[in-house]
């Protein structure tokens, strides 16, 4: 896929709460195509640590609008200053890349999303729906406050909830959903995308119940393009690129 | 020229820019057999720089003849294929193997890679080891032979004069600097080899400092690199003696740095007056 190097305009940021935002950012052409699962690598500018880009995952797309969104979570100096972007501040994206969840016409599908894992998993949602398949989402946090963007993945589909506090939903891990303890699961196909402990977690149990699971990785990474071989991650084939191969991998691939 | 480690194979960059601007493209750093390289974490984020601890990783020099060779081969620049090994048979044999290629004019010797346990940047920081592995390269090696110098050494120059006195054609300088990073809440490394290499910005001074050390005492063709991010930088390596550049790490910060350096130097030689870039090579002003 051809990739790009453009300045966006940010037109909205929008505080989901201390720690999130939701970045919208324009591009005065149209926009090249763009599948779940892919990523950008953002240049931050003014930062007097941050030299690298930042990969941030495609969160969502308006096509007719030219407009794409980002959900960011302030963790570091990079992020942070990307939570300060204000309307009429541009930002320099370098994208689409990476690979993108593969689903087929008849899968159903959960998708399950921890943190700002769930960013690609919006994007994801509103591309099945095209394709005529209803995705189901199952959403965890460490408490209420956390499970964000909850009205924009009801507008998709079926939307479940764990907190580990209980304030929301069920209580504990995504893994103690109602859901996940079913003998007889509906679904056939797992997307999940969040802290690495919980992807593992539902690797296991999609392994235990014979059901396809592709997770999305978090490697940290310097260039995103392939070329400098930093972003590695253990698969049954040696080591494969986070940024070419992934960020997005079938479970049983990994040597997890 | 693009330093190796940084620019993949150069397809990775071909979206970007015309890649046939620049004066060459040195490939991934490839030895005789397949390596996996190290374990992940390989790279840490520093100030104004990056630690990276790839080790290596690479096909092999015989599945990059047959399987990546044919691809690059017509690109409108010079590839140059940096060669690194364990032994002085592995250098050998490796530059034997590409010296049946055609379309690749000369090899960057890799004598300075911190980053792997044997071999490697032993070869480079002592000189009697320097001179027995360029010696025994030069006689299977009949095409551009460039040396590549490590910065961890106490006397560069030295070792510069001792490998350009065993059959070197030019040198280029320099490799990372040997460094390391520890995430002071885990307490734990943040590189899986615990040392890595550094690079970037953060390097520049010392890099410039070795180039012009180099450029006093020999007479071939110097190209210098360390944390060049734009034209300025690039022209600050060439007065300093250095014929030509390389651009590393800056490629992933700007991927299209290779094309905008070209365009920068352009602009400076119009601005001073000046009719071709060689003009400013070791033409630092010191009365
Ligand atoms: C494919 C991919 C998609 C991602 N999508 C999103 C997203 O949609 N929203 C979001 O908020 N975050 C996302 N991340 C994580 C995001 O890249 C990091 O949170 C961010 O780089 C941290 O930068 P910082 O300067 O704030 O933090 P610092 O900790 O100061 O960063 C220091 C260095 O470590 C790297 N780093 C630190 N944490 C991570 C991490 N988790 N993953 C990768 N590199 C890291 C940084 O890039 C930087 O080089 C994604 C990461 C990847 C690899
Ligand atoms: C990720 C990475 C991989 C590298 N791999 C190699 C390599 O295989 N062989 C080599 O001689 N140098 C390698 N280098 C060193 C660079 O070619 C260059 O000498 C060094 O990074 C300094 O230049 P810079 O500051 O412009 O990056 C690598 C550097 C980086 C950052
Ligand atoms: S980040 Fe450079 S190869 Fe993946």
């Amino acid at each position: 896929m051809k990739k790009y190097i453009q300045d966006f305009d940010v037109v909205e940021n929008k505080r989901l709460n201390q720690e999130f935002v939701v970045l919208t950012l324009q591009h005065p052409y149209q926009l090249p195509e763009m599948f779940p699962g892919q990523f950008v690598e953002v240049k931050v500018e003014n930062g007097p640590n941050t030299f690298l880009r930042r990969p941030i995952s495609i969160h969502d797309v308006d096509r007719e609008k030219q407009q794409i969104k980002l959900l960011v979570q302030e963790i570091g100096e990079g992020t942070q200053l990307m939570g300060q972007l204000q309307p009429g501040d541009k930002l320099n994206l370098v994208y689409p890349l990476g690979n993108q969840f593969q689903i087929s016409p008849n899968d159903k599908v959960l998708l399950i999303g921890g943190g700002c894992g769930i960013a690609p998993l919006l994007f994801l949602g509103r591309h099945l729906l095209e394709n005529g398949i209803t995705p189901r989402f199952l959403l965890g946090a460490r408490s209420k406050d956390g499970l964000i963007e909850l009205d924009e993945f009801k507008k998709l589909g079926e939307v479940y909830t764990t907190t580990e506090d209980g304030s929301e939903g069920t209580k504990g891990f995504v893994i103690h959903h109602p859901i996940m303890k079913t003998q007889t699961p509906d679904y056939d196909q797992i997307c999940t995308c969040g802290p690495e402990p919980m992807m593992r977690v539902v690797a296991k149990y999609a392994k235990n119940h014979n059901i396809k699971c592709q997770v999305s990785l978090e490697n940290h990474m310097a260039c995103g393009i392939g070329a400098c071989l930093c972003c590695v991650t253990d698969t049954i084939e040696g080591h494969k690129c986070t940024c070419t191969d992934g960020p997005v991998f079938d479970s049983t691939y990994l040597k997890w | 020229m693009t330093a190796s480690g940084t620019f993949g194979y150069g397809e990775e960059y071909m979206d970007f820019y015309d890649i046939n601007c620049l004066g060459g493209i040195v490939v991934k750093g490839t030895t005789l057999h397949h390596r996996e390289g190290n374990p992940y974490p390989r790279m840490a984020e520093t100030g104004r720089g990056m630690l990276n601890a790839v080790g290596l990783q690479n096909k092999g020099v015989h599945y990059f003849a047959k399987e990546i060779y044919p691809r690059i081969k017509d690109f409108g620049t010079n590839i140059l294929v940096n060669v690194s090994g364990s032994t002085i048979e592995d250098y050998v044999e490796t530059a034997a193997a590409i010296q049946e290629l055609d379309n690749i004019p000369g090899i960057e010797l890799n004598i300075s890679c911190p980053n792997v346990k044997e071999g490697g940047m032993a070869f480079g920081t002592s000189c009697p080891s320097a001179v027995a592995v360029v010696e025994a390269v030069r006689k299977v090696y009949n095409k551009h032979l460039m040396v590549k110098l490590s910065p961890n050494v106490t006397n560069i120059a030295e070792i510069a004069l001792a490998v350009e006195q065993a059959g070197a054609d030019s040198l280029s300088l320099i490799n990372t600097l040997l460094g390391m990073a520890i995430d002071a809440e885990t307490k734990r490394p943040l590189l899986s080899t615990i040392t890595g290499g550094l690079s970037g910005p953060a390097i520049k001074p010392v890099a410039l400092r070795m180039v012009w050390q180099v450029t006093q005492v020999v007479k071939i063709p110097i190209v210098g690199m360390g944390g060049i991010m734009n034209a300025e930088d690039a022209i600050e390596f060439m007065l300093a003696g250095a014929s030509a550049v390389q651009i590393g790490t800056a490629n992933f910060v700007d991927p299209m740095v290779g094309s905008n350096v070209i365009d920068g130097i352009k602009e400076y030689l119009e601005r001073k007056g000046m009719n071709s870039a060689k003009e400013l090579v070791g033409g630092m002003i010191t009365d």
